[in-house]
């Protein structure tokens, strides 16, 4: 009898000490669900790998820094192969897990066009930062996307301005032939409306060389551009179509340094394989380049690699694509802290909540430079009728070994975009037969 | 003209290169009767093979001259791809003789997956080089009768030479040795070859084998064109009009239905995509053959099959 009251005792106070242990943890089990759409494999993997380990890796770094504000990062990957269909369905799979989505990347201008209904009705927002479609930064027509620092408009954009200051002003490109070599696809499209609105400004001509996916036969191509002879060449390429582009460019003898990528092709997996080949490319940069020196990749070196927590290998840490996911990844979770601000430190935030946050973003250069990115990126600040934030570029140039930053910074033209935005954002709206939220509505 | 001319021999020396993978189609059919869809996989299997063996040959052995890295790596891909057809034919075709065509084509598509999963897992999913010192810049030929000379990209051109050597030595190890002559026989009936003592199971390794090889070359010749990633093992699928086009059991066909497709798709992306918006050219080799299966079913050198009712 003696022993069973013991026992039970025991057993009580194992209990009692358990649920002490376990009540901190319970306290702390806030955990915030990001799904990750990402592609590893296929033609476009050595692309979408460094970008998703950059993006995974700030998580685990925020969550290795106590988390936003004690609410711990959770996340899950799925795989689509830059495969539209694929993409959706990844979005469907993962949008209710661990009490749903707080908000989807999809790093796909075609997933994106697909998604931005269904993530409305969902009420998930959708950060495309650097992709997606230009016309979404009207966030009044747009409430759910946000293409944060740049459309491929304001890259588009940029490269006339810089090929214009180089030619000595805007009226020397009267006359000029200006070729947008681009991926045959929604994401390659993209700047043919800002290129042919700019060619009506100033006068050049834009030849249009649309290249099959994924890319690899582009004789045919710069044959037209051998016997065209265009002054510049714009590659909007991904994934294996950039390194083509290069080699045939090589090929056919044309000067690398007359051709300007966007900035998914401007990043090591796109000349590392040319090498010398290569030198004297251009690429916009999407406000970074490789930047292994910043503050944020030595924490990531030292706090999660350094702990063997590291997504991918430790030399791919600070290079260009990596480090657009490191950003995208921020992005991410400033727009959730910025909620928190307004809904509750340390609570976890739902869609239309983080909606509120992305939207409202103020990250200004101290904010900036406190996580990490001095010398990195530019301020970010956006509204209910911007959803870009910003649109600070720069132009850097393949060395035969690296990257090398070489221009100023520029901005797109708001006088250019902004009449392009509206109008097309506004035909989206009369197509869908949406009503654009007004600024009382956007204060909720 | 001179930007005909241009068109004309740029597609031609990509022809070339369609037929070298072409090729590798041609051979598994002709000795198995199997259109294989693991040819691209095989292509991007060995190129990955070459070049992670290049890069790793001089750390093994300390010595840093390119070329022995090459060759070794070169042996050493080669060993890969003799245990690839070896371990495929013990595993998958010993349990398929005599099985429906379908089947045999559908054991071809899981082992492409395989091999395309295997080969990034053992050598990894980046970019890789292979560097067998191909020139890159062109060369401008006939200067004195066209402005600005007729370009030549001294890469393709050296690539086609490489895979018109290896058609003719294909060629003749199928027309002249008793190898060659076993494997039509088993290509064209596998009970009545082994009804006669022609090794079945032997046969088809040294067929998977011999289309390793060819894997190989076009491996290391794509490789060293586009860097070697996973895109390697679409570049089959630029082939599949090829052996449409010059017939699945003739290896001159796909020679000859390569050199069509590579010019037919040029000129036709040059002068014809300008009026329909551009990107026409893998579309448009399909559609070439489609029009020449309807007046020769068989391709141009297939053979023509004639059933006894």
């Amino acid at each position: 009898m003696k022993l069973r009251k013991l026992a039970l005792a025991a057993s009580l106070a194992t209990l009692g000490l358990s649920s002490l242990i376990t009540a901190p943890a319970y306290a702390q089990a806030k955990e915030q669900f990001f799904p990750v759409l990402v592609y590893r494999t296929g033609a476009y993997g050595p692309n979408g790998t460094p970008w998703a380990n950059g993006y995974i890796d700030y998580f685990k770094l925020v969550n290795a820094k106590g988390g936003m504000n004690g609410v711990k990062i959770i996340f899950e990957e799925c795989e689509f192969g830059y495969a539209t269909d694929r993409g959706v369905e990844c979005y469907e799979r993962l949008k209710g897990k661990h009490g749903g989505a707080t908000l989807v990347q999809p790093l796909s201008t075609g997933v994106t066009f697909a998604l931005t209904e269904k993530a409305a009705t969902d009420k998930i927002p959708l950060i495309t930062a650097g992709y997606g479609r230009s016309e979404s930064q009207n966030g009044a027509v747009f409430a759910w996307n946000f293409p944060l620092l740049g459309t491929y408009w304001v890259g588009a954009d940029v490269a006339i301005q810089h090929i214009a200051k180089k030619e000595g002003g805007f009226d020397k490109l009267k006359g000029k032939k200006i070729a947008l070599v681009y991926h045959d696809s929604p994401y390659g499209k993209e700047p043919i409306p800002l290129l042919q609105e700019r060619a009506k400004m100033h006068g050049f001509d834009v030849q249009l060389l649309p290249v099959a996916h994924p890319g690899v036969e582009q004789k045919a191509t710069w044959l037209q551009i051998r016997q065209n002879k265009p002054d510049y060449v714009l590659l909007w390429g991904w994934g294996v179509m950039n390194s083509t582009s290069l080699k045939e460019a090589q090929a056919t003898g044309y000067p690398r340094e007359k051709m300007y990528g966007i900035w998914w092709a401007g990043a090591e997996p796109d000349v590392k394989d040319v090498g010398a080949g290569a030198k004297g490319y251009n690429a916009l940069a999407l406000q970074h380049g490789a930047e292994p020196n910043s503050k944020v990749v030595k924490d990531i070196l030292a706090m999660v690699h350094g702990k063997s927590q590291g997504t991918g290998p430790k030399e791919e840490v600070g290079q260009v694509l990596y480090m657009r996911g490191v950003l995208s990844s921020m992005l991410a979770i400033e727009g959730v802290k910025k909620a928190q601000e307004r809904h509750g430190r340390g609570k976890i935030m739902s869609g239309e909540q983080v909606r509120w946050g992305l939207e409202n973003l103020d990250l200004d250069q101290k904010a900036l430079d406190g996580l990490g990115f001095a010398g990195v990126m530019r301020p970010v600040q956006t509204s209910c009728l911007d959803h870009m934030g910003s649109s600070w570029v720069r132009v850097h140039t393949w060395d035969g070994a690296k990257w090398n930053f070489s221009s100023d910074w520029y901005q797109a033209d708001e006088k250019v975009i902004r009449p392009m935005v509206m109008l097309a954002s506004g035909r989206y709206a009369e197509e869908k037969k949406l009503k654009p939220r007004t600024p009382e509505e956007c204060k909720q | 003209m001179a930007f005909f001319l241009e068109t004309l021999i740029g597609g031609l020396m990509a022809g070339m290169l369609y037929s070298l993978v072409a090729i590798g189609f041609v051979l598994i059919f002709k000795a198995s009767g199997v259109f294989n869809f693991a040819q691209g996989a095989m292509v991007l299997f060995a190129a990955l093979a070459m070049a992670r063996f290049s890069e790793w040959v001089p750390g093994w052995t300390g010595v840093s001259s390119p070329l022995f890295a090459n060759s070794v790596a070169f042996v050493l891909a080669g060993i890969m791809m003799f245990v690839v057809a070896w371990l495929i034919e013990r595993l998958v075709l010993r349990h398929l003789v005599n099985q429906e065509g379908a089947t045999l084509l559908m054991a071809t598509l899981g082992i492409a997956y395989l091999l395309e999963g295997i080969g990034q897992g053992i050598f990894g999913n980046d970019i890789y080089k292979i560097d067998v010192g191909m020139p890159k810049e062109p060369v401008f030929v006939l200067q004195n009768v066209f402005e600005g000379g007729i370009l030549i990209n001294k890469e393709d051109f050296i690539a086609a030479l490489i895979a018109a050597l290896l058609v003719g030595a294909l060629t003749l190890f199928f027309q002249k040795t008793a190898t060659g002559r076993a494997l039509r026989a088993v290509a064209d009936d596998h009970q009545a070859a082994q009804s006669i003592g022609i090794p079945l199971n032997r046969i088809w390794v040294i067929v998977w084998c011999v289309a390793g090889v060819t894997a190989l070359v076009a491996g290391i010749i794509w490789g060293s064109k586009l860097g070697v990633q996973f895109s390697l093992a679409t570049v089959a699928m630029r082939a599949l009009p090829v052996v449409i086009l010059g017939g699945l059991t003739s290896v001159p066909g796909a020679i000859v239905g390569g050199l069509i497709i590579g010019v037919g798709e040029k000129l036709s992306e040059v002068f014809l995509g300008p009026y329909v918006g551009g990107g026409i050219e893998i579309w448009f080799a399909y559609m070439l053959a489609l029009v020449f299966l309807m007046f020769r079913p068989q391709g141009l050198f297939g053979e023509k099959i004639i059933d006894r009712v």
